[in-house]
């Protein structure tokens, strides 16, 4: 018994793969945040006023809030001035190609797996970069806008298609609506935007990489998707982060909207630098992401993979404003050696005939802790509102911590709300079993975790379902022997 | 194949092995019965490489190899296969997947290539009908909801594809109806071969009706008391194990 347990949280030891940093020229501001930062990274990005003037908006709300206590995390107080709030790899010029790119930040897109090259492109997935603070590479720009499909980073899309970033922006997640993201709406410095227009599916992938390298900054971006009327659009994001003694904030805002008839595929695999096995360094992650199906027969799907992150903080939401409308969430959220997550979903529900589904696996490991949060709320209009949630953790030794929170709020009788939750352990006898049938502890564990999360896998498209199988098994390696 | 030297075996500081003896050659079949609590599943646990157990003297070697300084993986990957009493579930993990997984990791210490998905499938097949193994319960994640019959039968489908040269059946019959019971016994006499062992623990006579061992011993109190070929199975069977007892109690008396 004894033994079995030195051996789980021996394969739970494990280093982290991405954690290298590129030597590149960067462009950076003084850390600290006050009006004439948001200033000088308004002017550095050569914003309209009225970009400048949301951004102070968001600033001297923020100023006025609280940060939030709430989530099962634990950690030092944050001091915002000591974040840099801006830092870009340095232009030349403006690139016309991936050709133009830094070579060293292509090296780094390399060591990441991220194809930005011709392999990629085959394949058929269009990649925008976020480094830092702004985004480097979008691919297939072209091809997608001869079919009105607008795939840019952020801060284009503001000085591009000003109406449609006035409209959307702050329309699911207000700049007011919690501590981090009135933080992000001051500072926010790329991200990705996303328009389908009117009865197009947009023929591929959209994908978004995010990368925090230089040291002491946080990364803030935004990223909006729009799906006009019978669109669709299947969008993925990757994050990393290199290995630092201290920790860094990543306050990111997504926002969905999907109008009539339309789909949303949101699908992340997250894996910032989670700090070392005593929990130190690591990426502090307060997220914001919220979609509304504002439409009717509207859908969107969250699906997410975590493992990276020393704190997690993430509720992928949905609105479901839209009559018949559908909500999902599908999560995989691994803890190891102290990390913590709390994240989970919201499923609000406004329109006739909505249904929302959750399936939450919680995989924790080492000392880490592990909380699911939900919130269904049935609004009183929301007749038949139906949901399903299932919540199962699974828990690799004895140090680690799983735990539930769901909350439900029904305001009318129609509505069907079921939740389901299991707790197991990987047992001795499991792995004995494996064991003897020639399966090493290491290769019985990444195959028990994948069974576990299989439903929510399956989620995945095809290419990223291969890298976060395998990134759980690198990220519970050493955690048996 | 197996030599096991007087294996004194404890659990918790209780001494439950307490100088097993026995030599196990290519081709045979031993049966290794006792009452309850003698200690015949701590001798397949310990032969298997469970950790709950402490080896407190004895050497035990297969193949020729010091078996009890290799890992559970290793040995099992050198050709040694439990079925287990109580196979357990693992939710998630089909039983094709968890068979191509094992099979897959003993070639490769073997210095093999692993399977091709063609010739996985293609042996598969050959085995379901040698065990007579329903076809949707092998995509079924193994063992959860299974039946007890389903799940032994699973177990030796497991041996078929594994091919070891020692399977150790671990009270393989309790449990089973006697219609279940014939397919399980079938499926191990057509795994029987010259160059295979077979070690079958059990607690009744039923299941060496149908699998004819060469040698039988009556395991008692962690010690072998008494050695015989099949027709030892008949006579305790007749008797009950309180006739051994009577003839240790006389033997220590005299």
């Amino acid at each position: 018994m004894k033994e079995e347990l030195d051996v789980l949280e021996q394969t739970v030891a494990s280093d982290y793969k991405y954690g290298f940093v590129t030597e590149i020229d960067t462009d950076v501001v003084p850390k600290g945040l006050s009006e004439d930062v948001i200033r000088l990274i308004s002017e550095k990005k050569n914003e309209p006023a009225w970009m400048l003037n949301w951004r102070l908006k968001a600033y001297a709300h923020w100023l006025k809030m609280e940060e939030p206590e709430w989530a099962n995390v634990h950690y030092p107080p944050i001091n915002f001035q000591e974040v840099i709030y801006y830092a870009a790899p340095k232009k030349k010029k403006q690139l016309g190609s991936l050709d133009e790119v830094d070579p060293e930040l292509l090296k780094t897109f390399d060591k990441l797996g991220i194809s930005l090259s011709e392999q990629k492109r085959l394949s058929g997935v269009a990649v925008d970069v976020v480094m830092d603070s702004v985004s480097v590479a979008t691919s297939f720009k072209k091809q997608l806008s001869e079919i009105g499909v607008i795939f840019c980073s952020m801060s284009e899309a503001i000085q591009n298609h000003p109406d449609l970033v006035k409209k959307y922006m702050g329309s699911v997640v207000p700049m007011t609506d919690n501590y981090f993201a009135a933080l992000n709406s001051a500072v926010f410095t790329d991200g990705s935007f996303c328009f389908i227009p009117k009865g197009v599916r947009c023929p591929m992938e959209l994908s978004t990489y995010f990368r925090i390298n230089t040291l002491g900054s946080g990364q803030f971006e935004r990223t909006l998707i729009v799906a006009e009327d019978d669109a669709y659009v299947s969008y993925l994001e990757g994050c990393t982060a290199p290995m630092r003694d201290e920790n860094q904030l990543h306050a990111a805002v997504v926002e969905l909207v999907a109008h009539n008839n339309s789909e949303i595929k949101y699908s992340t695999v997250q894996n910032w630098y989670p700090g070392d096995e005593n929990g130190k360094g690591g990426i502090y992650n307060f997220v914001t992401k919220r979609g509304i199906c504002q439409g009717n027969n509207s859908k969107i799907s969250w699906t997410q993979v975590e493992t990276g992150s020393a704190i997690t903080w993430k509720y992928p939401s949905v609105i479901l404003k839209g009559d018949n409308s559908i909500g999902e969430f599908y999560s995989v959220a691994l803890t190891n050696h102290r990390q913590q997550a709390d994240t989970g979903t919201k499923m609000i529900h406004l329109g006739k005939n909505t249904r929302s589904r959750i399936v939450s696996k919680g995989i924790s490991a080492g000392k880490s802790q592990n909380s699911y949060r939900g919130l269904v709320r049935a609004g009183k209009n929301a007749l038949n509102a139906r949901n399903y949630s299932q919540c199962d953790s699974l828990l690799l030794g004895d140090k680690c911590g799983a735990h539930t929170f769901p909350y439900i709020e029904s305001k009318n009788k129609t509505a069907i709300i079921e939740h389901e939750a299991t707790t197991s352990k990987i047992g001795e006898d499991q792995l004995f079993y494996c064991r003897q049938r020639g399966i090493d502890a290491e290769t019985a564990v990444a195959l028990i975790v994948t069974g576990f999360a299989k439903e929510v896998m399956n989620q995945l498209p095809m290419e990223f379902a291969v890298e976060a199988q395998k990134l759980l098994a690198i990220s519970l390696e050493g955690s048996v022997g | 194949m197996l030599s096991i030297k007087n294996i004194h075996a404890s659990v918790e500081g209780k001494q439950i092995l307490k100088g097993i003896d026995l030599e196990v050659k290519a081709g045979e079949v031993h049966a290794i019965m006792g009452p309850n609590g003698s200690g015949k599943s701590t001798l397949a646990s310990i032969l298997a490489g469970r950790e709950d157990y402490e080896i407190t003297e004895g050497s035990v070697s297969f193949l020729g190899k010091d078996m009890l300084d290799m890992s559970p993986e290793d040995r099992a990957r050198e050709g040694l296969f439990l079925a287990f009493q109580y196979p357990v579930e693992i939710p998630g993990v089909s039983t094709t997947n968890f068979i191509k997984t094992a099979l897959n990791e003993k070639r490769k210490y073997h210095g093999q290539e692993p399977l091709d998905a063609v010739s996985f499938l293609k042996l598969m097949k050959e085995k379901m009908q040698l065990v007579e193994i329903d076809k949707s319960l092998l995509t079924r994640s193994i063992n959860e909801g299974f039946s007890g019959g389903e799940k032994k039968r699973n177990e030796i489908f497991q041996m078929a594809m594994l091919e070891p040269k020692l399977a150790i059946l671990d009270e393989t019959d309790s449990g089973l109806d006697i219609d279940a019971l014939r397919i399980v016994a079938n499926g191990v006499n057509k795994l029987r071969n010259k160059e295979r062992a077979i070690i079958v623990i059990t607690h009744y006579q039923r299941l060496l009706d149908y699998l004819q061992p060469d040698f039988v011993h009556v395991l008692v109190n962690g010690r072998i008391v008494k050695s015989g070929t099949k027709e030892l199975a008949l006579e305790l069977e007749e008797k009950g194990y309180d006739f051994i007892k009577d003839e240790l109690s006389l033997a220590e008396a005299v």
